[in-house]
């Protein structure tokens, strides 16, 4: 069996764990009747004042980018980390240890480069 | 599961009592070994994960009580043990309420995707050298990716909660936590360059000898470096305390969870422990040696450690860790939002950059391996 088939069935046992909870307590939970100051979104027992979809600071959207730029970053990394230890013992024909090396500082240089400029550009101050 | 593919003779040595119950039923049923193996390790995670955040709320209870000198929970049971199921119990009858004008889908379906997510990353966590789910080659990729479901879940209640508190608790831990992902993910990938694998199985392996051989204490202190920079960024990928501003109790009553009751509720507390217990395996397993037994080089020691499953020295490190969790919440002040953002961006990452180059330029220069 596949590891991906095994972790799919420990998924598919913690599916039924969760609809399993929440089915019960479907059955077994209290209502009460409802009243239009019951479903009111809760605000301290202050009126709420129109809905909560509202416009948003934009400095959460600018970090959300970053996020993806350096994620991405960790994933393009991920395979040149893997092999590393392998190269660096001559197991792996064809890749000079020097040559990967040089290319993971310049791809980490660049990526810094990167942070430095977003940090001069105040970006990265939260007001 | 993969095959053994390591040295027998030092497993046997190592692991007397674990091998002979493989071997048992090996012999025992010889073709079906692998399925039963797997049947057994799937039924014990499921157990493991339902009691769980019983006993994790119980002892985060308890050691909170004992760090401002009361007791915590008695009553129920010896010492309160029973107390939290008695909690769990009683928001399984809480009606579960839906505020006016909340997204009626997205809304229910955001507490199940955390808590069904812990299971994916519990299946593949090594518990001991036959006790692991599945084994995949890119395990800590893996890990990686699924950690990012527990963000989405957090997300989506606060935007369809309809809730001021619940967006600006949402959005909040939303941005704390993409940005700590992200040493976080560093952080795992320099102990991918060092062993040269992403199994975390292999990872366990590659710490086999004394205990200096651990990640924690391999590489001329950076070793240390790295696990409390995997401490704080997990510390607060989990949004605890010190950084906890997505609940902050006096400022955001209940952060993204404020219009959640009953069962739903509670689904969002089943995934925050289980996921803590998940960090604190992880960080055991990549940095504390996992389930190997601790050889600390004193002859009549060391055998004695040795027979101890590897299973119990796996619970023992993971909640040697959680501990460590516990504790930073009663011996940090909570850091403002502007703070917690300079830490990571100014702080955490340029400094992961810097570990993950030193890393590299140790292993070229042949110095620790």
């Amino acid at each position: 069996m596949d590891s991906y088939t095994l972790i799919g069935f420990s998924v598919f046992l913690g599916a039924i764990f969760v609809g399993g909870a929440i089915s019960i307590s479907k059955m077994l939970a209290f209502h009460s009747p409802e009243g239009d100051r019951k479903v009111q979104p809760y605000e301290c027992s202050e009126e709420p004042i129109g809905g909560a979809r509202i416009r948003f600071k934009v400095a959460f959207y600018i970090f959300a980018l970053l996020f993806l730029l350096f994620d991405i970053e960790a994933l393009f990394l991920f395979p040149c980390m893997k092999i590393f230890k392998a190269v660096i013992n001559n197991q792996v024909v064809g890749i000079s240890p020097t040559i990967l090396f040089v290319e993971l500082f310049i791809f980490i240089f660049i990526l810094f480069f990167g942070l430095i400029y977003a940090w001069r550009k105040g970006v990265l101050t939260w007001e | 599961m993969t095959e053994n593919n390591m040295n027998p003779l030092s497993t046997e040595m190592l692991y007397p009592v674990q091998n002979g119950i493989g071997n048992m039923v090996r012999t025992l049923f010889p073709e079906s070994a692998f399925i039963i193996n797997s049947l057994i390790s799937i039924c014990s995670l499921f157990l493991l994960v339902s009691l769980l955040p019983v006993f994790l709320i119980w002892l985060e209870r308890k050691v909170a009580a004992r760090f401002q000198a009361r007791l915590g929970p008695m009553r129920v049971g010896y010492h309160g043990l029973l107390q939290s199921s008695a909690d769990g119990l009683k928001l399984i009858f809480k009606e579960i309420l839906k505020p006016e004008g909340a997204d009626t889908f997205v809304f229910f379906l955001a507490p199940i995707l955390p808590a069904s997510a812990t299971f994916l990353v519990m299946a593949i966590l090594p518990f001991d050298h036959h006790l692991q789910v599945a084994d995949p080659a890119g395990g800590v990729i893996y890990v990686i990716g699924i950690s990012g479901l527990s963000i989405l879940g957090i997300l989506l209640a606060g935007w369809a909660s309809n809730n001021k508190y619940s967006l600006l608790g949402a959005m909040r831990s939303g941005a704390q936590m993409i940005s700590f992902e992200i040493s976080l993910t560093l952080v795992m990938l320099l102990i991918v360059m060092l062993t040269g694998t992403a199994s975390l199985r292999e990872i366990v392996l590659s710490q086999q000898g004394t205990v200096a051989d651990w990640w924690i204490f391999k590489l001329p202190g950076l070793g240390l470096i790295a696990f409390l920079m995997y401490m704080v960024s997990s510390t607060a990928e989990l949004n605890r305390a010190p950084f906890d501003i997505s609940e902050a109790e006096s400022e955001l009553t209940g952060g993204f969870a404020t219009e959640y009751s009953g069962i739903s509720f509670a689904m969002f507390f089943f995934a925050e422990f289980v996921n803590m217990f998940v960090s604190a395996g992880i960080a055991a397993t990549f940095f504390l040696g996992g389930f190997l037994a601790p050889q600390i080089g004193v002859a009549f020691i060391d055998p004695l450690f040795a027979v101890i499953p590897g299973f119990v020295w796996f619970f023992l490190k993971t909640f040697f860790v959680i501990f460590l969790y516990m504790w930073f919440r009663w011996t940090f002040p909570r850091l403002r939002v502007d703070q917690l953002m300079y830490l990571e961006w100014k702080m955490l990452l340029p400094a992961n950059l810097l570990l993950l180059m030193s890393g590299g330029f140790f292993m070229a220069m042949g110095g620790i391996l």
